[in-house]
């Protein structure tokens, strides 16, 4: 199971990396891994304000449908249309070209270190 | 609650499979893929480890009549070496189960039913039986049940070292077989719940794990791929086929799932046959088939709109691997029932256009 040291992680199972002002967030290999292949994203469109916690969007795998929680608050600057092409990035490459969308952000929700995340989905 | 663990539990874990709790079994829901697992069965093969469905067994000269009682179809008069779906009705004329029965000799019987209603099967099969002279054995678990689906799946048979595969390349459709493995006794069934040609194995629990490792080996070179129930589950939807808890349920008469051929109301008795007759409302819900375009499928439990109005709702539904667009079956108002009409799913609050269209969604015939 793969769980990159320089991201930060949500109890949802979201990732973020940091980059300046900007956030680009996807979901684990954990949660992509319990979906089953992802079939269809939706995605926040660019310039969206989100709210930290708030449902932003969906991912459905053949089985069952997964919501995506904002981990930060502020405003969409892209979503990933590789992604929203061909949702099976989100398998394949969860922490890379699966991204789902980057936020100019004004504050991070909570967060926690990669070995917090490895160690709240051992449970 | 403990899960029960199927006899093939270590190969799952050496596989590195996701397990579902099934109806109380630790079952592999994936190996891998869901969406690769579903290919490999409708362009090669896939295995499955079925073993949580239920075997009850009747035997005894009362056997075929008591069948012929306590289930909606006439039992007793097929041959031996058939196969034959059917269903258990309430007294009520409803849905306790549906089941494959297989013919083992004149007055042996196997009915499997799901896993989910084991024991309300076995008790309804149990109770009916009474008064025949027949005995009625759960067998569910020690007997391990083991599929090999798709195209492939006689050649793999054929081609399994141990497996005596004489005369099941001449086995038709819904027919069974007594053969073996290494000596030990193996029921073929050319049966399956995948809409492709295959083979249902039944043997024994201790050998199972022998028997899954020959096919898995006898397979490497037609990519037979070990498959989960997540891929049995869009498979079967795709083929049309019911699943109890969703198409089927104590609530539903055969006639509103289009199920009324399966029941034999030429019988003059059986259990259910009042409630059958009793017909059902004209406004009863009906079980359809739905297509929509795009890739954001309906799902179970989602409400079905027709000018805005719920009619109807969604019982199981998904983005169909092999067709690419979503598929569902729904129960619906049976004045929007009509093959073409025009209704909606709502998806979370979007309608998606889905239109009613005949069953199966796809037949392995059709196919070019």
């Amino acid at each position: 199971m793969s769980i990159p040291a320089n991201l930060q992680y949500t109890s949802e199972h979201e990732w973020i990396r940091v980059e300046g002002n900007v956030a680009v967030v996807g979901i684990t290999q954990y949660a992509a891994d319990a979906l089953g292949d992802i079939v269809y994203v939706d995605l926040p469109k660019a310039g969206t304000t989100i709210a930290a916690g708030a449902i932003v969007g969906e991912a459905e795998s053949t089985k069952s449908v997964g919501e995506l929680f904002a981990p930060v608050s502020g405003d969409i600057v892209e979503a990933n249309q590789a992604v929203i092409d061909s949702p099976e990035l989100v398998n394949s490459d969860p922490y890379g070209a699966g991204w789902l969308f980057s936020v100019n952000f004004s504050s991070i929700g909570a967060v926690m270190s990669a070995d917090d995340y490895e160690a709240m989905i051992a449970e | 609650m403990t899960l029960t663990t199927s006899p093939l539990d270590a190969i799952h874990r050496e596989r590195g499979a996701s397990f579902t709790d099934f109806a109380g079994w630790d079952m592999p829901v994936r190996y891998t893929s869901d969406l690769a697992e579903h290919h490999a069965v409708r362009s090669s093969a896939g295995i499955f480890d079925l073993s949580h469905m239920a075997e009850i067994y009747l035997t005894g000269p009362g056997a075929a009549a008591a069948l012929d009682y306590a289930l909606a179809g006439t039992l007793s008069s097929i041959p031996l070496g058939r196969a034959k779906y059917s269903l258990i009705l309430s007294e009520a004329g409803t849905v306790v189960d549906d089941v494959i029965v297989y013919r083992l000799g004149d007055d042996k019987f196997l009915v499997v039913a799901n896993a989910g209603n084991r024991f309300p099967a076995a008790a309804a099969i149990r109770d009916r039986a009474q008064g025949f002279e027949c005995t009625v054995e759960d067998r569910s678990e020690e007997v391990a049940l083991i599929a090999v689906q798709g195209p492939s799946a006689l050649a793999i048979l054929e081609a399994t070292t141990g497996f005596a595969a004489e005369g099941i390349a001449e086995l038709g459709y819904y027919r069974c077989l007594p053969r073996e493995f290494n000596g030990d006794p193996v029921l073929v069934g050319r049966t399956g719940y995948t809409g492709e040609d295959g083979f249902e194995l039944y043997i024994d629990n201790a050998h199972a794990a022998d028997l899954w490792r020959a096919l898995e080996a006898a397979g490497a070179e037609f990519d037979l791929l070990a498959c989960g129930l997540a891929c049995r589950d869009t498979l079967r939807l795709e083929a049309g086929m019911p699943l109890y808890g969703h198409e089927l349920t104590l609530d539903l008469k055969p006639v509103q799932v289009g199920m009324e051929k399966v029941v034999d109301m030429s019988k003059d008795n059986f259990v259910g046959r009042d409630g059958v007759m009793a017909g059902v409302p004209a406004n009863a819900p009906r079980l359809v088939g739905l297509q929509s375009e795009g890739k954001r499928a309906g799902r179970a439990d989602y409400p079905v709109h027709a000018n805005g109005r719920t009619i109807g709702v969604v019982t199981s539904g998904a983005l169909s691997p092999t067709l690419g667009f979503p598929i569902a079956f729904a129960l619906i108002d049976p004045d929007f029932a009509e093959i073409g009409t025009e209704l909606a799913v709502d998806v979370r609050g979007t309608e998606i256009p889905a239109v009613v269209v005949s069953l199966p969604f796809y037949s392995r015939k059709a196919r070019s």
